[in-house]
């Protein structure tokens, strides 16, 4: 999709400089409508994006309260060394990674599944694909928030259900109330969310794949399990890689979700950092800490996805 | 058609410009308006009817806003800390004092009171301090006591009156099964009816707060505090707070608690509050319950629990105390209102005796001597001579400008060790005195 | 579909392979839908319904829910009701049976109009600006053009949570908080992103033999992008509209923090609709169910241009 032919298309607007030439005495220069084109968009990036960003650095540096009226102190990389020596902050960060690896990890298993059947083109596919896209519709906010009433032992249908195939009873256990599950139920819950997303882009990619490549392998007369390896699997990589990369990005930020569904809890068990944050920022008006915090986080972030997106990048050449 | 696509979306977009610029600009109103801003609940329904009076005798029309409780608190802090106009009137949380009198949020009253014979005299002394006083206990008056409650404690009557329990129960704890009046005898009661069967279903001994975003659980937890010997700060050295808050009893206080969470609560209520707590006794899971009197109304007229089968009791004494969380909201005047006058001249009319009567009948909570301590008010309900008695019981959290983290951190700590077992209460109690160190330091008052 | 269509049906998976990968793809989404059936069935129970302990399959449905969504109600006494003339309307009716009374329309319609104007007002404002600035990377050299679009990528790694409080203090200064102006500007600035990198791969594949022939004819660029790129873009377009929409649909957390009551949508209000004294389960799913219906609409009729959006950005040459 995307990421295969952003290198070849640069290059190629290299080659097409020629005929450009041509025209330029009439209209806009190619020039002037490329920036035209481009300019809007940066502009707008720059002021709601980057400002508010370097603001932020800025006021990672102080230890301004929003909701006093004293002005901002500076005090250095005090709100820095907080952070980074608070045990709790970096339990707060372990739950995260637990929380994005897991259901990355099911996104992508149940998503390629899905679209790999998908692919085979039963009778109906496409409505029974329309209906799997239905969750992914939801605000994730309204989605955390109706998932208490579901998994709520006494009054919800979920515990009832899976008592109904395990025989344990629904008010044995609670998915949002103990320690040992909350973790795994908002890894559910995101899952059953977000999986649509990277099955549709899955099948994208498993739709893009020539029919003349399997022809070949099958001259070849390569086995279906081979030419699932070597010819299925890398050229859906690419597509997966990019569902994977905006899924990760979108699973460390998360707040509202799992805000809704748990609050944080029980206790800290399922605090995203996404949520200290929320907190630090918007309830205890910490701004200064709050803006140490996020620049952390952007950081990290960044720093992930620039590894990646190289790594990405160096797949699409193959 | 394709060709025009761009001039299509052009369109689109222009009109959909031209749509919002049009719809934002609102019509103005005739004549004039007070907006009133508070939480969305049943008393807030009976403040609508309420102030159809006001408007009937001024000619000033009532606007209401309200906000669910989950975002009453930031949302409208965040209303009054940028100075917004939307608000005239507000009846804020006792918390929001500190805060509103540093930040002059309030029209400081006391000239006002004066010039119009309002007497804080009439009101009951302990919502004077909690919903109107900054700095505690000066004369310094930055809201009129509007609704009065506390935390308090519903029963299932027709259960403790069923005979073949009550001969079990006093066969096992040789006493009679009563509403208990200590915090020992609470937990006896709530687990005797845990496990049982009751109308053919499974009903748990208890309902307390768990509610870990915003206050649930600190506003639960503290009724047993109190009463174990739990409190704030040193009466005699400000600040100073430790070897107070966590002291032995504190912590005794933590454990009787999550005692009673663990053995007793309905599975899944572990993030629950007011409303989960009302869902609960209504259809039949809990033989007691905890919750704000201004609830109790509503209950009392419920089709399923109410009537003869419901009972209330004030919050059980401890070894160390007889105390029960302070609630309530105290009314007060925008200082950003572009209708300070008429803001006024509606407090005036609020603080008449005749209003506050009103405002009980309606279903809200005055905090007037005269209302309350009538007889005719204590035999108007079940649960009105339990209201009175825990009117005067009643002790508040910090009301500091910066009480949001001190609240957010006892949130944390308490939660951690109740809900998610994590260390012991004396473990939760240090870091907690080390959070709230912190936090008095930003404020720039150091409690060493 | 791929672009060679091969004369014998090599690769086509045998009729019992079939009829498995549906089976299990049916039964998932059957799992999968269930909880919004659940959903959209509370929208129809009562109160007592909703929360009965354990919980009901089987109910009576009544509308008690969505009158609660749009209306605002106070409690009153038996007396009080018997005073009042008879109920005029079906709604009326509903309420009065629980004892309440309806005292004015709730807010939720405005809420619901502000989702539709911010929704499609920052979709169209994203859509647009991202398929100029995807043509402009994918047609010209721009200087640094990788580490820009890294940098649009970029956009999207900061918390939300984060760079709130410095739009809000943005915004106040202003004059933008709390305005669907602001709320539009600020998603189409978070749409932007993913539109650009979408539609950059959709004009890629468009061959650029057909401007160049344009171009040849005497148009200049943007007639050739207006009257040839773009049509053969539709599909492109459609498909990132979709996604856009999404977001700005359902977006929570910005609108929480940057509105109060003028501007703001659905998403922050519907987890909150109270009843008497805590959450009205029936008029939460209520607005829930009427909230997903418009996008779930838009998503079916542009459903075929999804798909084929998608395929047709990943066709190989």
């Amino acid at each position: 999709m995307t990421v295969t032919n952003n290198a070849r298309g640069i290059a190629e607007g290299v080659a097409f400089r020629a005929p450009a030439t041509a025209v330029r005495v009439r209209g806009l220069s190619d020039r002037a409508v490329a920036w035209l084109f481009i300019l809007p968009t940066m502009l707008l990036l720059l002021a709601i994006n980057i400002f508010p960003l370097i603001w932020a650095i800025r006021l990672s540096f102080t230890g301004l309260m929003a909701n006093l009226p004293t002005p901002a102190r500076f005090i250095g990389i005090d709100n820095y060394l907080d952070i980074l020596t608070d045990e709790d902050i970096w339990a707060n960060f372990q739950i995260t990674a637990h929380f994005v690896f897991w259901t990355i990890a099911l996104q992508v298993l149940v998503g390629l599944g899905l679209a790999l059947l998908i692919n085979q083109k039963f009778r109906g596919h496409s409505f029974w694909t329309t209906v799997i896209l239905l969750p992914m519709m939801l605000s994730p906010a309204v989605v955390g928030n109706f998932w208490t009433l579901l998994f709520q032992p006494q009054i919800g249908p979920f515990n009832y259900l899976i008592g109904f195939f395990t025989g344990a009873a629904p008010s044995s256990f609670t998915m949002i109330g103990s320690v040992a599950l909350a973790p795994w139920t908002i890894v559910l819950v995101n899952t059953w969310m977000w999986t649509p997303y990277v099955m549709l882009i899955c099948l994208a990619g498993l739709r893009s794949i020539p029919d003349y490549i399997y022809e070949a392998a099958e001259v070849d007369r390569a086995s279906p399990l081979r030419q699932f390896v070597s010819i299925t699997l890398p050229m859906v990589l690419p597509f997966l890689m990019l569902a994977v990369l905006f899924q990760a990005i979108q699973s460390f930020v998360m707040f509202d979700l799992v805000n809704l569904l748990t609050s944080g809890g029980p206790g800290s068990t399922t605090e995203l950092v996404s949520i200290t944050l929320k907190r630090a920022a918007f309830e205890k008006w910490e701004t200064g800490y709050a803006s140490a915090l996020a620049v952390i986080l952007f950081v990290t972030i960044f720093g992930a996805a620039n590894i990646y997106v190289r790594a990405l990048n160096k797949v699409k050449q193959q | 058609m394709r060709m025009n696509k761009t001039n299509l979306l052009l369109t689109c977009a222009a009109g959909t410009l031209a749509l919002t610029l049009g719809a934002a600009s609102s019509a103005q109103a005739e004549g004039k308006s007070l907006t009133m801003c508070w939480a969305a609940w049943d008393p807030a329904n009976a403040l609508v009817e309420l102030d159809k009076d006001f408007t009937a005798k001024t000619g000033i029309e009532m606007k209401h806003e309200f906000v669910p409780w989950t975002s009453y608190a930031d949302h409208f802090i965040n209303l009054l800390n940028s100075r917004s106009s939307e608000c005239d009137l507000i009846i804020g949380d006792s918390q929001w004092i500190g805060g509103a009198a540093e930040n002059k949020w309030y029209v400081k009253l006391n000239d006002f009171f004066d010039k119009n014979n309002i007497s804080m005299d009439t009101f009951l002394p302990a919502t004077v301090v909690g919903y109107a006083e900054w700095p505690k206990n000066t004369p310094n008056y930055w809201g009129l006591p509007a609704m009065a409650d506390a935390v308090g404690w519903t029963y299932r009557k027709d259960w403790f009156a069923k005979p073949e329990l009550r001969a079990e129960f006093k066969a096992k704890y040789n006493r009679e099964l009563e509403p208990p009046k200590t915090w020992d005898e609470l937990i006896e009661v709530a687990k005797f009816f845990t496990g049982k069967e009751i109308d053919g279903k499974k009903v748990y001994g208890a309902y307390v707060f768990s509610e870990r975003g915003s206050e649930g659980i600190t506003m639960g937890v503290t009724n047993a505090m109190y009463n174990y010997g739990f409190d704030y700060m040193d009466p005699k050295k400000p600040y100073q707070m430790e070897g107070i808050v966590n002291s032995a009893g504190a912590a005794k206080g933590m454990d009787v608690y999550k005692e009673l969470f663990t053995c007793c609560q309905p599975p899944g209520l572990t993030n629950a509050y007011m409303q989960e707590g009302l869902d609960a006794f209504k259809s039949g899971q809990v033989a007691m319950q905890m919750n704000w009197y201004a609830f109790f109304p509503g209950l009392a007229k419920d089709p399923n629990v109410g009537g003869d089968k419901i009972g209330f009791f004030k919050n059980p004494a401890g070894p160390a105390g007889d105390f029960t969380q302070l609630g309530g909201q105290g009314l007060s005047v925008v200082a950003a209102s572009k209708n300070v006058d008429d803001a006024l001249t509606y407090v005036k009319w609020f603080a008449q005796p005749e209003v506050q009567q009103k405002w009980t009948d309606l279903g809200g909570a005055s905090a007037s001597k005269a209302v309350l301590d009538s007889d005719a008010y204590k035999k108007s309900a079940a649960y009105a001579p339990s209201f009175v008695e825990s009117m005067g019981m009643v002790k508040d959290f910090w009301a500091e400008p910066l009480y949001v983290p001190l609240l957010l951190d006892m949130q944390n700590r308490v939660h951690d060790y109740v809900v998610a077992n994590k260390g012991t209460s004396k473990q939760a109690l240090d870091s907690l005195v080390k959070d709230w160190i912190k936090v008095f330091k930003q404020e720039g008052k150091d409690p060493s | 579909m791929s672009a060679v269509q091969s004369p014998r049906p090599f690769s086509e998976p045998s009729p019992l392979v079939r009829w498995l990968a549906g089976a299990v793809v049916v039964l998932y989404a059957i799992i999968t839908i269930l909880p919004l059936v659940w959903i959209g069935a509370t929208a129809f129970k009562s109160q007592e319904d909703a929360i009965a302990y354990p919980p009901k399959v089987f109910f009576k449905p009544t509308l008690e829910g969505f009158v609660d969504l749009f209306t605002v109600q106070t409690h009153q006494s038996h007396d009080f009701i018997a005073k009042l003339p008879p109920p005029k309307t079906w709604y009326e009716k509903i309420a009065r049976d629980r004892d309440m009374v309806i005292a004015g329309p709730s807010r939720v319609v405005e809420r619901f109009l502000n989702s539709l104007i911010i929704g499609f007002g920052s979709t169209l404002l994203a859509t647009f600006l991202g398929v100029l600035a995807a043509y402009g990377f994918s047609r010209f050299r721009v200087p640094l053009a990788d580490d820009l679009l890294f940098f649009i990528l970029s956009t999207r790694m900061m918390p939300p949570i984060a760079v709130a409080v410095p739009i809000y203090m943005m915004y106040r200064w202003l004059g933008l908080y709390d305005t669907r102006i602001g709320m539009i500007l600020l998603y189409t600035a978070v749409n932007v992103s993913l539109a650009v990198w979408l539609l950059k791969g959709f004009i890629d594949e468009i061959p650029r033999e057909y401007e160049e022939a344009a171009l040849v004819d005497g148009y200049t660029r943007l007639q050739a992008f207006r009257k040839v790129v773009l049509p053969q873009a539709a599909t492109g377009i459609a498909a990132t509209a979709i996604f856009c929409l999404i977001f700005s649909w359902n977006e929570y957390a910005f609108n929480l923090l940057l509105t109060s009551s003028d501007a703001q949508t659905m998403p922050p209000y519907i987890p909150f609709i109270i009843g008497e004294g805590g959450q009205n389960w029936p008029a939460v799913a209520a607005g829930t169910s009427l909230f997903l219906l418009p996008i779930m609409i838009f998503t079916i009729a542009l459903r075929k241009h999804l798909l084929r959006g998608i395929t047709f950005g990943a066709v190989r040459r």
